[in-house]
């Protein structure tokens, strides 16, 4: 079920894209939408831990690789959109693009910092790694949403409000992160 | 058997097209001028958007490149003071109330004063330019403007012999303007030219788009367009401009100096700080394009600039 949920979004703009719904620049609006659930699929992923340690619930957990699957997936049809339809891959120009302008690099290097984590997603990688090494590794995921709305923020031209919400929501959830170590956590460990 | 025709309607008694038409558009528009009227500030006459401007002849200054359909130049616009987002203007500027309009024409001229937009709009013979616009963001259009040189209404007001500067200052209005509630830039915009700029043939006091008054979102009712500069200087909905000695700060400038300079010249090899400039996307085409100097006006504009330092003045 939630599986195909998230696919609604890719739903969402075909259908826009058959019906011509994507405005004057359907390149930009598939860049910018693929962008934004990118970030939202972190912002979720990122949730879970907190919805677990405030609910009791253990279920989400289950869910969670399934999510920041999406989120790699949503930040690679980005990626592609930019590479292909907004560059046409003119590598020279990718690759100004990558080193002189500070909201591409930091995107990118965003983007590559999460492919390692989709990589060691399976069981069977979790295994070879070993937990601990395995949950170090995957503590990039704070980096690169930080990376994500950095990114996001340099890029808009004076109005910041939508970046700003979403370093909001990220620096709740990594705030709440940060007070459930410094108050210990074990006082606030739920019921169950 | 006899079969009696119907005797013939004489031509003169069909009514003419244009006759049924703007009837059809009074009438449809009768309700929300009544509303206007009632409620003043909340709704403008939509009639009034589609109102066509009087047979505009052709300009040698036109190019002849395809224009950019109708609807993407009325349905993507940077218009703040309806919202950041380029879908914003065409749903949120029915507000923008465009009858009656004044614009003041003060500072150093010899002919200083306020003047309604029917006089303007009959100042000098109405011309078609067919413009290219290319957007500081990175893409362009073509468009087919309504309107006659600027230099006409500067002309007529005599500047005087300090005047180096033009400044156009657009409505200020959060009531009609939804956009100006928020602090995105300090209102009014405001954005200026040097004198000899704003005397150039090339630069047009715009009423219309496509043969028809401009639609609320493209600026009405009255509108700067020059179009070797970035699309930010031709200022929208103007009501004042102001001849001066210094050089006018503009909205843009203010907002981020780094990034937005005084003249803001189109030019492919000074970057914008966060992003290039070399190339844009022509909206309808899928393959960036070059940009050019002076978005192709460099033969008519470059010596405007002969000696400067163009990464310096961007």
């Amino acid at each position: 079920m939630l599986f195909l949920a998230c696919l609604i979004p890719l739903g969402r703009l075909m259908w826009l894209g058959f019906d011509g719904g994507l405005g004057a620049n359907p390149i930009e609006f598939i860049t910018r939408s693929s962008g934004t659930w990118t970030l939202t699929f972190l912002l979720i992923t990122l949730g879970i831990t907190p919805l677990r340690r405030l609910s009791g619930w253990q279920w989400p957990l289950r869910l969670r690789r399934m999510l920041g699957l999406y989120a790699f997936f949503y930040a690679c049809l980005h990626f592609t959109t930019y590479l292909w339809l907004d560059q046409f891959f003119d590598f020279s120009s990718i690759y100004q693009d990558i080193f002189k302008r500070p909201f591409i690099t930091i995107g990118f290097a965003s983007f590559l910092l999460l492919i390692p984590l989709a990589l060691t997603s399976t069981q069977a990688m979790m295994r070879r790694l070993g937990g601990r090494n395995w949950q170090r590794l995957h503590r990039l995921v704070y980096l690169i949403a930080a990376g994500g709305v950095v990114h996001y923020w340099w890029l808009v031209k004076k109005d910041v409000t939508q970046p700003a919400i979403y370093a909001a929501v990220l620096a709740l959830l990594l705030g709440y992160r940060l007070w459930f170590r410094l108050t210990g956590g074990a006082k606030h460990h739920p019921k169950s | 058997m006899l079969i009696k025709r119907p005797s013939d309607i004489r031509p003169s008694e069909i009514t003419d097209r244009e006759i049924y038409r703007a009837r059809r558009r009074f009438l449809q528009g009768a309700p929300a001028a009544l509303a206007a009227a009632a409620l003043p500030g909340l709704f403008s006459t939509p009639a009034l958007a589609a109102q066509k401007l009087p047979g505009a002849g052709k300009s040698p200054y036109s190019t002849r490149e395809p224009a950019t359909p109708y609807k993407e130049v009325t349905t993507y616009n940077n218009f703040y003071e309806f919202g950041t987002d380029k879908a914003d203007p065409a749903r949120a500027a029915r507000t923008l109330i465009t009858r009656p309009w004044t614009v003041t024409i003060e500072g150093e001229v010899k002919k200083p004063g306020t003047h309604g937009i029917e006089e303007l709009l009959r100042l000098a013979p109405l011309e078609e330019r067919v413009y290219r616009l290319r957007c500081v963001e990175g893409w362009s259009m073509v468009i087919p403007w309504t309107g006659f040189s600027l230099s006409e209404v500067i002309r007529r007001a005599e500047p005087t012999g300090n005047a180096r500067y033009v400044e156009f200052v657009s409505l200020h209005d959060p009531r009609q303007m939804p956009g100006q509630r928020s602090g995105v830039l300090d209102w009014p915009y405001v954005e200026g030219l040097r004198l000899d700029e704003a005397m150039h043939p090339l630069t047009l006091l715009a009423f219309g788009l496509y043969g028809e008054a401009l639609p609320q979102q493209n600026g009405a009712p009255l509108r700067l367009v020059v179009p070797w500069k970035y699309g930010f200087k031709s200022a929208k909905s103007i009501v004042k401009i102001r001849l001066v000695e210094k050089p006018p700060v503009s909205a843009w400038m203010r907002a981020a100096p780094g990034e937005y300079g005084f003249f803001s010249n189109v030019n492919p090899a000074v970057d914008h700080p966060r992003w290039s400039q070399a190339r844009e996307r022509r909206i309808g085409e899928f393959l960036k394009r070059p940009t050019l100097p002076f978005n192709g006006y460099g033969d008519q504009v470059a010596q405007l600039y002969a000696g400067m330092d163009l990464k310096k003045y961007f």
